[in-house]
């Protein structure tokens, strides 16, 4: 009896948070729109008995999916969105992996601060950090009045609401989430390993691609899914930072959502986002099982 | 023919395969090895052995390339190894936690090494196939090292650092996770590889035990400083202080006042107890302070006063430690002294006489003590 209250527990909470959130957004797709509260039809009639049951079944259909193949727009976005969450993570990582490695580096009585420093930006709203970046990238902002002060440039250049600024934000708001896994695996590194290699022949530099990069693997891989799935299905910093011209799934879904109130279409497009979400989500389950396994 | 002896440190015309030369070791103002001058010959099983802290790892990772000596230097072949990173060297270690290389297979952890060399890749398959014979791993050569046990690791460390056919390997506390029966077989296991490869082996080791069965020369050292190095038989033996003949095995150590009498000294170490006499060839001066080291075993112990004895004593049985193949009496002494004295046990345990509380007489001769200075 207590093992299964214990088993239900987290099963239960999985079919609150997430089982229902779904079916209802599921059905929202297979729905019309209306112009009614909410506004999509059918809703389900219980006081008509069976046949408002049967009514309601015989509502929906797949014609918002058919529609999202008619109109480039989606696909063209949900490639936009791969390619754009494909390149910031492969940039987070690149950046990412040297600031876990100097972490994992640093003196013990360092460490806490460091660590302290990769979280720090947590505390304050995203919102803001994101605004902060507007008054750095623009085109009177402070990157351009630096870099027009120590003469690199003579024009102001144009940062803000393009795609590089879309990188700049993803870069570093989930720089942390990239951060923290490899640092985990880098400090759990046993230098003596390092030595080991170095003893039978490693120069410095083979001896960090051949030991420390393959045992930090399984953090590099975290952090790459921890960046890529919020990456894939961001709205805000394309919002915020890109231009009329990024093109990101998120974006779509919150136009279709509040400047369309097209609940139905936009019920399935966050449908076929989490869909493409299901593949990495379930690779990152297994890197995490793995893991495990390796420690056990 | 004659077989000829091993000893090269007796032949003045073998040069030392490594030198260390007045080699001072410091971590910031602590002093991990003290001006220590130590030559090591060519297919030697040397150790070193000390309690723990007194610098052996540090010795080690000196020889290794890990660690830059403060002051002196260290030969190997003749060559100043100080400016030779770890991986130019032609030394191998074996480490203390055996640092396997979890990604990789045992074979993999056996190749590592010769990989870095570039050699063609069947030179490469030979030879760590023909380690894995050497420490019958054959059967594990595709599991990962989570995967074997702790005395199978082992022997992979030992494989993988043997593969490039160091001139020297080095081992530090090698068998130290090992379980007592399996260090044994382990230790003959190492001695035998030594011998088939000829490779010269540094091993550091807390256990004199271990020390004596496999080393031709054991180091015994202290603070990082080199009390004596001898062979296993001349540490134990003759002993050159007090620290090592307390050090090496079980012994009885006498405080006393010693003159020169003879070819020896006569040690007079208490009121109403006749003087000790003890033959040495070594001069400690005219008289002094000095201490008689005696080797349980070389003490007998007897119900009735022997006769004709140089050293007799004459006291009470304290204690019996009964070991099994062996038996300790501790004996004090009217002065108050307790003495150690060791029997084989040839008769079955009823048929021995001496109990506690017995009165017994113990006798040594003149060459069993070793008289050392204070
Ligand atoms: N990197 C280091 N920094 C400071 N002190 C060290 C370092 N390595 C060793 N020591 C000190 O040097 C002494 C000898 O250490 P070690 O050679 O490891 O001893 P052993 O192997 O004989 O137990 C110890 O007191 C140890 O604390
Ligand atoms: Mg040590």
């Amino acid at each position: 009896m207590r093992r299964l209250v214990l088993i239900a527990v987290p099963y239960l909470w999985l079919l609150a948070l997430f089982l229902i959130p779904f079916l209802i957004v599921l059905k929202i797709s297979l729905s019309d729109t209306a112009l009614a509260i909410p506004p999509y039809t059918p809703t389900l009639d219980l006081g008509a008995g069976w046949a408002g049951v049967k009514a309601f079944f015989t509502g929906l259909d797949f014609e918002n999916f058919w529609f999202l193949t008619t109109d480039e727009l989606y696909w063209k976005a949900y490639l936009s969105s791969l390619q754009i969450a494909l390149l910031s993570t492969i940039m987070t990582l690149m950046v990412g992996y040297p600031i876990a490695y100097g972490m994992a580096q640093a003196r013990d009585e360092w460490r806490p601060t460091l660590m302290l420093l990769v979280i720090l930006p947590f505390w304050t709203s995203f919102l803001i950090r994101v605004y902060a970046w507007m008054g750095i990238l623009s085109r009177e902002g402070l990157l351009n009045q630096f870099l027009l002060w120590t003469g690199v440039t003579n024009e102001p250049l144009t940062i803000l609401n393009t795609d590089t600024a879309v990188y700049i934000g993803i870069v570093y708001t989930y720089l942390p989430f990239m951060v923290l896994p490899i640092y985990a695996a880098l400090e759990k590194l046993d230098e003596s390993l390092l030595e080991a290699a170095e003893d039978l022949g490693c120069s410095r530099a083979s001896a960090f691609w051949l030991v420390t990069v393959p045992l930090s693997k399984s953090g590099i891989i975290a952090g790459c899914f921890l960046v890529f799935i919020p990456a894939l299905g961001e709205f805000v910093i394309p919002s915020l930072l890109g231009g009329s011209q990024t093109l990101m799934i998120g974006k779509v879904l919150w136009e279709e959502f509040f400047n369309n109130r097209d609940w139905p279409v936009a019920s399935a497009v966050a449908v076929i986002l989490l869909l493409i979400l299901i593949i990495p989500i379930i690779l990152f389950q297994r890197n995490e099982q793995k893991q495990r396994e390796a420690e056990g | 023919m004659a077989q000829t002896v091993f000893e090269p440190w007796e032949d003045p015309d073998q040069k030392p395969l490594i030198q260390f030369r007045n080699v001072t070791k410091r971590f910031g103002a602590f002093t991990a090895i003290d001006n220590l001058s130590l030559d090591i010959f060519e297919r030697e099983f040397f150790a070193l052995l000390g309690p723990s802290g007194c610098g052996k790892t540090t010795m080690m990772r000196m020889l290794a390339g890990f660690e830059a000596v403060s002051e002196g230097a260290i030969y190997l072949s003749g060559q100043d190894i100080g400016p030779v990173p770890p991986n130019k060297r032609a030394v191998n270690m074996m480490f203390q936690s055996y640092a396997l290389f979890p990604h990789l297979s045992i074979w993999d952890n056996i190749a590592f090494g010769l990989k870095r060399d570039r050699l063609p890749k069947n030179a490469i398959g030979d030879r760590v196939s023909e380690m894995l014979k050497l420490t019958r791993l054959e059967k594990f050569a595709h599991r990962k090292p989570h995967q074997i046990s702790g005395g199978q690791r082992q022997r992979v460390a030992l494989a993988r650092s043997l593969a490039k056919a160091p001139k020297l390997l080095l081992l530090d506390e090698p068998l130290g996770a090992l379980d007592k029966k399996l260090r044994q077989d382990t230790q003959f296991e190492l001695m035998d590889i030594q011998e088939k490869t000829g490779t010269t082996f540094v091993i550091v080791t807390h256990d004199q035990e271990e020390a004596m069965t496999v080393a031709s020369r054991v180091a015994v050292m202290d603070e990082g400083r080199l009390i004596q190095v001898d062979t296993p038989a001349r540490i134990y033996e003759t002993p050159t202080s007090v620290y090592v003949a307390d050090f090496i095995g079980d012994v009885n150590i006498i405080e006393g006042h010693g003159t020169k009498s003879g070819d020896g000294y006569d040690v007079t170490f208490a009121e109403g107890q006749p003087v000790l006499h003890a033959k040495t060839s070594r001069d400690l001066g005219s008289a002094g302070k000095c201490y008689l080291a005696i080797r349980p075993e070389k003490v007998s112990i007897s119900a009735e006063k022997p006769e004709g004895k140089t050293n007799l004593v004459k006291g009470a049985i304290l204690d019996i430690a009964y070991l099994g193949n062996l038996s300790t009496y501790h004996v004090k002494l009217a002065s108050g002294q307790i003495i150690k004295a060791q029997t084989a046990n040839t008769r079955r345990i009823a048929r021995r006489d001496l109990t506690w509380e017995d009165e017994v007489w113990l006798s040594w001769t003149e060459t069993a003590a070793v008289v050392l200075e204070s």
